[in-house]
């Protein structure tokens, strides 16, 4: 089974009013070459789970400032003044989620989990319409999963079955997203055969992968 | 010295030797630079790693080992890296000792606004919903008053972070904590009178029995 395709045709699988998982934070450990081809070929209409909006030039803010999100679900929009101003107009719908709430729904929606509870939110505006259980006397909220059709995440060192090696701070909402989409692609730093990652070091197991990308190396 | 160093050089002092600590974007990030001598704190970094350590030298640039604030860092040897589950694993399921963030406002009880001006701005919240419910103490570092206008509040206006979960509120005029009488003045800066600490507050103060010189 080869998994290793063309930008093109990884992408060919996205198609418009999608839903998309992309993996980063702040654009580090983006799928940078993915995030461009998906600017390039222009589908429209997504629902977009990604942890931040990222910076205009940078990461998944690049799909905002192209005017291809009809909704975004993220934890912090801070550094894309373009989501903001989206946002604001009415153009965009923005779900803002806590990061660790946002964090476990991808976890939840990938490892067959109907939600979970969390104390995060209490006496603010995200309890809004959650139901709330107490448990030991401490109150927490129901938060539910999420699952999208594609995720697109970056890892380092790949091999051609799609056992991912993370470098540094990139793991993120990469590793998480990996389970929790139809189809899931990874953009690779460098592509390496199968049996060159000692399976002690590998942190997303390649059953999660249907398409890799390559390869910088 | 500028206030803004006066302020971390004091929350510094607040660390103790093997606590996990979190620090927020701005003043906060600046507790790091006068952690104690002798004392070995853990800073933990939200997007996914403990043992966050000193900006690299110039040339020496992981781009890939950033902090939360997309900054070039380091990671010190015995750190790890995480992915964003474990790292929120960590924050709520109290293994952080203490959290440092700034404020747009605090209260007398303990409530956090620091995410939203509702129709100005909207950042969004990032970790810090999640830090401020988690974390073992929350400590508020930040400038007494802004433009003038009061910061410490008898209650919110605006969108909170979190209810209730403030511990201590340290500013360039005092130490405040909080408790379930309201916010009492343990330490003052002495560049300033008790009447001054509280004309910048709008929560009434109530003065600590053993009030203490404010040091650094």
């Amino acid at each position: 089974m080869n998994k290793i395709v063309s930008i093109e045709e990884a992408i060919s699988h996205i198609k418009d009013g999608m839903t998309i998982m992309i993996g980063g934070f702040l654009g580090c450990g983006s799928p940078h070459r993915l995030i461009d081809a998906l600017v390039e070929k222009g589908v429209k209409d997504l629902t977009l789970i990604c942890n931040d909006s990222g910076f205009p030039e940078i990461g998944s803010g690049k799909l905002v400032v192209n005017r291809q999100i009809k909704k975004l679900i993220a934890s912090h929009i801070g550094t894309n003044r373009e989501t903001g101003n989206q946002m604001n107009a009415g153009e965009m719908e923005v779900v803002l989620v806590p990061q660790g709430t946002l964090a476990e729904q991808v976890r939840a929606g990938g490892s067959g989990l109907g939600g979970f509870l969390t104390p995060t939110g209490v006496g603010t505006v995200v309890e809004e319409g959650k139901e709330k259980i107490e448990i030991d006397g401490k109150t927490y909220l129901l938060e539910l999963p999420l699952r999208a059709d594609v995720a697109l995440i970056a890892g380092h060192t790949v091999d051609k079955f799609g056992n991912i090696v993370y470098h540094g701070a990139t793991r993120n909402f990469n590793n998480l997203m990996a389970t929790a989409a139809d189809l899931v692609i990874v953009e690779a730093e460098e592509i390496v055969e199968v049996g060159a990652i000692d399976p002690n070091h590998v942190v997303t197991p390649g059953i999660f992968v249907d398409y890799i990308v390559g390869g910088g190396k | 010295m500028d206030k803004k160093e006066f302020i971390a050089r004091r929350v510094a002092k607040e660390l103790k030797d093997g606590d996990v600590v979190n620090l927020g974007i701005g003043l906060p990030t600046m507790v790091a630079n006068h952690v104690p001598e002798g004392i070995n704190v853990y800073f933990q970094s939200e997007n996914g790693f403990i043992g966050l350590g000193p900006a690299p030298e110039e040339g020496n640039e992981d781009p890939y080992i950033v902090n939360a604030g997309a900054q070039c860092v380091t990671i010190l040897p015995g750190g790890a890296f995480f992915d964003s589950s474990t790292s929120f694993g960590i924050i709520r399921g109290g293994h952080v000792d203490i959290t440092v963030l700034g404020a747009l406002q605090v209260d007398e009880k303990g409530n956090l606004a620091n995410w939203m001006i509702p129709g100005k701005m909207v950042p969004g919240m990032g970790g810090a919903m999640d830090l401020v419910t988690g974390a073992k103490k929350v400590i508020v570092a930040m400038e007494h008053t802004v433009k003038g206008n009061h910061k410490i509040l008898k209650e919110c206006n605006l969108p909170l972070t979190a209810a209730g979960e403030v511990n201590l509120i340290i500013t360039e005029m005092g130490v405040i904590e909080v408790t379930d009488k309201g916010l009492v003045l343990k330490e003052i800066n002495p560049e300033y009178t008790i009447e001054e600490v509280q004309a910048a507050t709008e929560a009434e103060l109530i003065i600590d029995e053993n009030l203490k010189k404010m040091e650094i």
